[in-house]
């Protein structure tokens, strides 16, 4: 099996750009071969990353392994690096997994102006970037597959999105397009500041920041963290988000939620930090306050919103923050909870959207105040709503509960740092900071038992009365099961994620233990 | 003594001389069998490539005239990047000019003897030299900008390009003369040598002659005016050419003579160079984002893209090694390759809907899918987005202003960093259109009016090279190094 250990990574990433390229060669009135072929080339895809699994050496989780590390592009330095540890892997793996669910999802209602062969071949161009970025071990490398994603985003949010369509797309491609400029920047100036010749992430990390000023230091980190903060999205830098979600097609924002917001966070825990950690002790409380306020700030936006889709947006907003929360603690406890947000809000908020598609779909309308009582009319719809809700706000035994909680208990007791917030004392500014994130989980719990209430319970209005609402259909039901199944098993044994990533973070939190 | 002459160094430039010469006979006396001349136009460009290759191969650096006329990797690789855009336009210009009311063999031998200053002027390596070889370059395309000759728009471009074009040329042999007065040679070299003592200050006055006669002929701001209405009145595929091949001409001798002459005196040179860097990207995004016309956008957008390939030219001083050069040499190839494209993916768009208006080009992608692709893939490569080759171009230009590291140096950088975020905003209006609007109710069908083969295969070629180096971009980067490694 040592080919399947050399091309692993590499056919992870791109056998779905070989599948866009057949998808793109078969005629356009070929639908079902089209379609075929997309979810054959995911399913295939996934079935490297089941391999992956099965060959992974979980002892040595903290370790890169099924590495590739070959020549690219010589004159500047650059290598094609693959490899996964346990910090990618469970990421690599939910990207493949919801990819798989998008195009099974979508079998049957393709949006407006439909055309199956472009959708088809855009989400699987998705994959390549998404997957690409989780496994790059090269900084240029990381940064094509980085804003290889943007494009088909922008496409599918401009093409198949609603009314507001064409803002949103633009909005969503200046923001990104603007921070990753910024993001380039800093890492050329690593490159030649490290004066190690390489963009390679394991070399880097080794330098960590030896040598450079801290005044560079933390410019350089304020470029890095420019890039990846509008990406999670952080408050401010959110504001592309709600509009981008509440435009796109439903399987555009499934996507947009589940993997590509953890490019971002994934960029913070894979360079920002283990690569600059004496700027990161700086910023940490910075991102911190950032954190907190995304938490109370998009709670309370939730509050505000009548379109359901808008209102899962925000609580991406909310729920970032806690990744975000966890990640500027710098110790093993919180850098294991942000992993774990990710991929449980990847399961979670994916799950939410489809919902809300689904609702749109039956409905006509995302509006809260017009719908209600589909308890009665689509009884299985609107319980897995429920489910999906209490995953979402964090009810103990599913696998919301364990990105949130260690996220603000690892707030009691964070990594020493030199100061907190305005020279203030580092170990009181983030218990302030705790506080108010169990708050945010308090409001998380209002607003979405708020739109599970308007949603689901009471009486069906009189608009739809006599409307036939189709209760889950079976593709639904085949997109939707391992999610489900994921996050009650992820809920009960949260230690099958925690046991892969916890040997990964250890290096990077030995740095900050004092 | 008569010097002595090594034909195999000169073989490009024959071959393309004798090309010109039987285009004109053939149009003479077979006048009734129009489409033999660009055939033959096409055979000869790519039969110069062979000798550009085999000269590749031999690898040693060949020196005639007392070296005033160099042949080195340099010349080579730059000689094979001209070919290879004259043939692209040969392409274009097949059915361009064919369906016209236009004089058919006359265009070919105008385009092949401009070709043929460009081939010279990459072996160039004196200023009289270097002179001539504009000149052949320039004189040409001013023919060729008033090829629609019962439209006023294309005298009107001819004219204002003539005027600028002898303008430019006045100034800059101007500052020539002052040079040759003062170092007493007219080969860069020995320039060189003067620039590295301390010159006096009208040396700074005659470089800055020169440049700006550079300036014009690059059309950087503030010598850019003529650029706009030039562009939109000429033929379009002579736009791409002027746009493309004329202008990497123009780029090539101020690329030769600021390494090789002004080089040692920075001062002269280092800040017009940032200044006309800056003022080119930024004026050139901000008219380029209130185009409502294709072509004038390009137009603007090729103004913005000469500041961009400054930015490592205006650097190079402080930059070690060769990178800076490297850059440019880099930038141009991309450039080439990407706004070829885009022309003629304008080109075919436009005979479908019969106006380069951006309007009209509203919902293309449902109308012509892949034509809409291929246009798509062009104008986000212009914008730098990866995995296009234009990240690339771009990335090799920041790559040279960090590697310099000086304040200067990094504000420049910041300014074609934020003017990069501003160009994919006029880049983007053509996808937009394409593809998330709806047709216009009278557009007309891909399979009703296909477009003709030559100028798919030029679009063909221009999008593998697109994508090709977007995702390895070694190959061009090899081709940069190899530019300036010694044979």
């Amino acid at each position: 099996m040592d080919w399947f250990d050399d091309w692993a990574l590499t056919l992870a990433v791109f056998l779905p750009a070989v599948g866009m390229a057949v998808v793109l060669a078969i005629p356009r009135a070929q639908e079902t071969a089209i379609k075929t072929t997309a979810l054959l080339t995911a399913l295939v895809t996934g079935a490297v990353g089941v391999g992956i699994l099965f060959r992974f050496d979980y002892d040595a989780a903290g370790s890169f392994q099924f590495e590739v590390n070959e020549p690219w592009i010589d004159v500047i330095h650059s290598r094609y690096h693959l490899g996964v540890d346990g910090i990618s892997l469970p990421l690599l793996i939910m990207s493949m997994l919801i990819v798989i669910a998008c195009i099974i999802y979508s079998w049957d209602h393709f949006p407006e102006p439909h055309n199956p062969k472009a959708f088809l071949a855009l989400v699987l161009l998705l994959e390549v970037g998404l997957n690409g970025t989780f496994v790059a071990e090269d900084l240029i490398l990381f940064f094509i597959f980085f804003e290889l994603v943007l494009l088909p985003m922008f496409f599918m949010i401009g093409v198949w999105g609603g009314p507001s369509r064409e803002y949103a797309s633009i909005k969503f491609f200046l923001f990104t397009l603007f921070g990753s400029a910024l993001m380039l920047v800093s890492f050329l100036a690593i490159f030649f500041l490290s004066q190690r010749e390489t963009f390679d992430i394991v070399t880097l990390t080794s330098f960590g920041g030896e040598g450079i000023s801290q005044g560079t230091e933390n410019l350089l980190f304020a470029g890095l963290f420019l890039g990846f903060a509008i990406k999670t999205p952080m408050f401010p830098f959110h504001t592309w988000l709600p509009d981008a979600h509440t435009e796109a097609p439903t399987v555009g924002s499934v996507i947009l939620a589940a993997v590509m917001l953890k490019l971002g966070t994934y960029g913070f825990v894979r360079i920002a930090i283990p690569i600059l950690p004496e700027a990161a002790e700086v910023w940490a409380p910075w991102i911190g306050l950032l954190a907190v306020i995304g938490i109370i700030y998009g709670a309370l936006c939730c509050l505000a919103q009548r379109d359901m889709k808008r209102l899962i947006a925000f609580s991406s907003v909310a729920h970032m923050g806690f990744v975000m929360l966890g990640i500027a603690t710098l110790t093993d406890f919180g850098l294991n909870a942000s992993i774990f947000g990710m991929v449980a809000h990847g399961l979670i908020t994916g799950m939410l959207f489809f919902l809300a598609g689904s609702v749109q779909e039956r409905y006509g309308t995302r509006e809260m105040s017009r719908l209600g009582g589909m308890l009665n009319q689509a009884p299985k719809l609107g319980w897995i709503l429920g489910f999906a809700a209490m995953a979402s706000l964090g009810m103990p035994g599913l696998a919301g509960f364990w990105g949130e909680f260690p996220a603000i208990l690892a707030s009691y007791d964070p990594a020493p740092l030199a100061d907190g917030l305005f020279g203030g004392d580092n170990l009181w500014t983030y218990r302030t900071f705790m506080v108010f994130a169990a708050i945010g989980t308090v409001l998380a719990a209002g607003y979405l038992l708020y739109m599970l209430q308007r949603v689901t319970f009471g009486k069906v209005g009189a608009e739809f009365e006599n409307a036939h609402i189709h209760d889950v259909h079976v593709p639904e039901w085949i997109a939707w099961a391992p999610l489900l199944v994921l996050i009650v098993l992820l809920g009960i044994y949260p230690d099958t994620l925690f046991s892969l990533t916890d040997p990964a973070v250890g290096p990077i939190s030995q740095i900050f233990s004092g | 003594m008569n010097p002595s002459i090594d034909f195999h160094a000169f073989a490009p430039e024959i071959i393309l001389t004798g090309a010109a010469v039987v285009c004109l006979l053939v149009d003479l006396f077979a006048p009734d069998r129009p489409e033999l001349v660009p055939r033959l136009a096409s055979l000869g460009v790519l039969a110069a490539l062979i000798p550009v290759l085999t000269l590749a191969a031999d690898g040693a650096d060949r020196s005639m005239f007392g070296g005033a006329f160099v042949v080195d990797n340099y010349a080579l690789v730059l000689q094979g990047f001209f070919l290879v855009v004259a043939y692209v336009t040969l392409l274009i210009s097949v059915d361009y000019i064919g369906e016209g009311d236009y004089y058919r063999g006359e265009y070919y031998v105008m385009l092949l003897v401009s070709v043929l200053g460009l081939l010279v002027m990459a072996s160039a390596r004196d200023l009289v030299t270097i002179f001539v070889a504009l000149e052949t370059i320039t004189l040409p395309t001013w023919v060729l900008a008033g090829w629609r000759k019962h439209d006023t728009r294309s005298n009107e471009a001819a004219l204002k390009y003539f005027l600028i074009g002898v303008l430019s040329t006045a100034v800059m042999l101007y500052g020539m003369s002052f040079i040759f007065g003062m170092s007493g040679s007219t080969l860069l070299s020995d320039i060189a040598d003067y620039a590295a003592t301390s010159t006096p200050p009208l040396f700074a006055v005659a470089v800055f002659l020169t440049l700006v006669g550079f300036g014009f002929k690059v059309s950087t701001v503030p010598f850019h005016f003529w650029a706009p209405d030039t562009y939109e009145g000429a033929p379009t595929p002579v736009t791409a050419y002027l746009s493309v091949a004329s202008k990497a001409g123009g780029f090539v001798a101020l690329l030769t003579i600021v390494r090789l002459a002004f080089f040692p005196s920075g001062d002269s040179w280092e800040p017009m160079i940032w200044v006309f860097a800056a003022a080119s990207m930024t004026w050139g995004n901000l008219a380029a984002l209130r185009q409502t016309n294709a072509i004038r956008m390009l137009a603007y957008s090729s103004i913005a893209q000469a500041g961009f390939m400054l930015v490592p030219l205006a650097v190079a001083g402080d930059v070690p090694g060769n990178s800076a050069w490297e850059a440019v040499i880099i930038y141009l190839l991309v450039y080439g390759a990407m706004n070829f494209g885009a022309f003629a993916a304008v080109i075919a768009a436009a005979r479908r809907t019969r106006s380069a208006e951006m309007d009209s080009f509203s919902g293309l992608g449902r109308t012509d899918p892949m034509l809409a692709v291929m246009m798509s893939i062009f104008m986000l490569s212009l914008a730098g987005i990866p995995p296009l080759a234009g990240w690339f171009a771009k990335f090799v230009m920041f790559r040279a202003v960090f590697d310099a590291g000086t304040t200067a140096a990094v504000v420049l950088g910041v300014i074609a960093a934020v003017n990069s975020g501003v160009a994919f905003f006029y880049y983007a209006i053509i996808p937009r259109k394409m593809w998330f609007h709806d047709p216009a109710p009278d557009a007309v069908d891909a399979r009703t009016q296909p477009t003709p083969i030559a100028l798919n295969f030029a679009m063909l070629l221009t999008t593998a090279a697109v994508l090709v180096v977007g995702v390895y971009p070694q190959f061009f980067a090899k081709l940069g190094e190899l530019a300036f490694t010694p044979g």
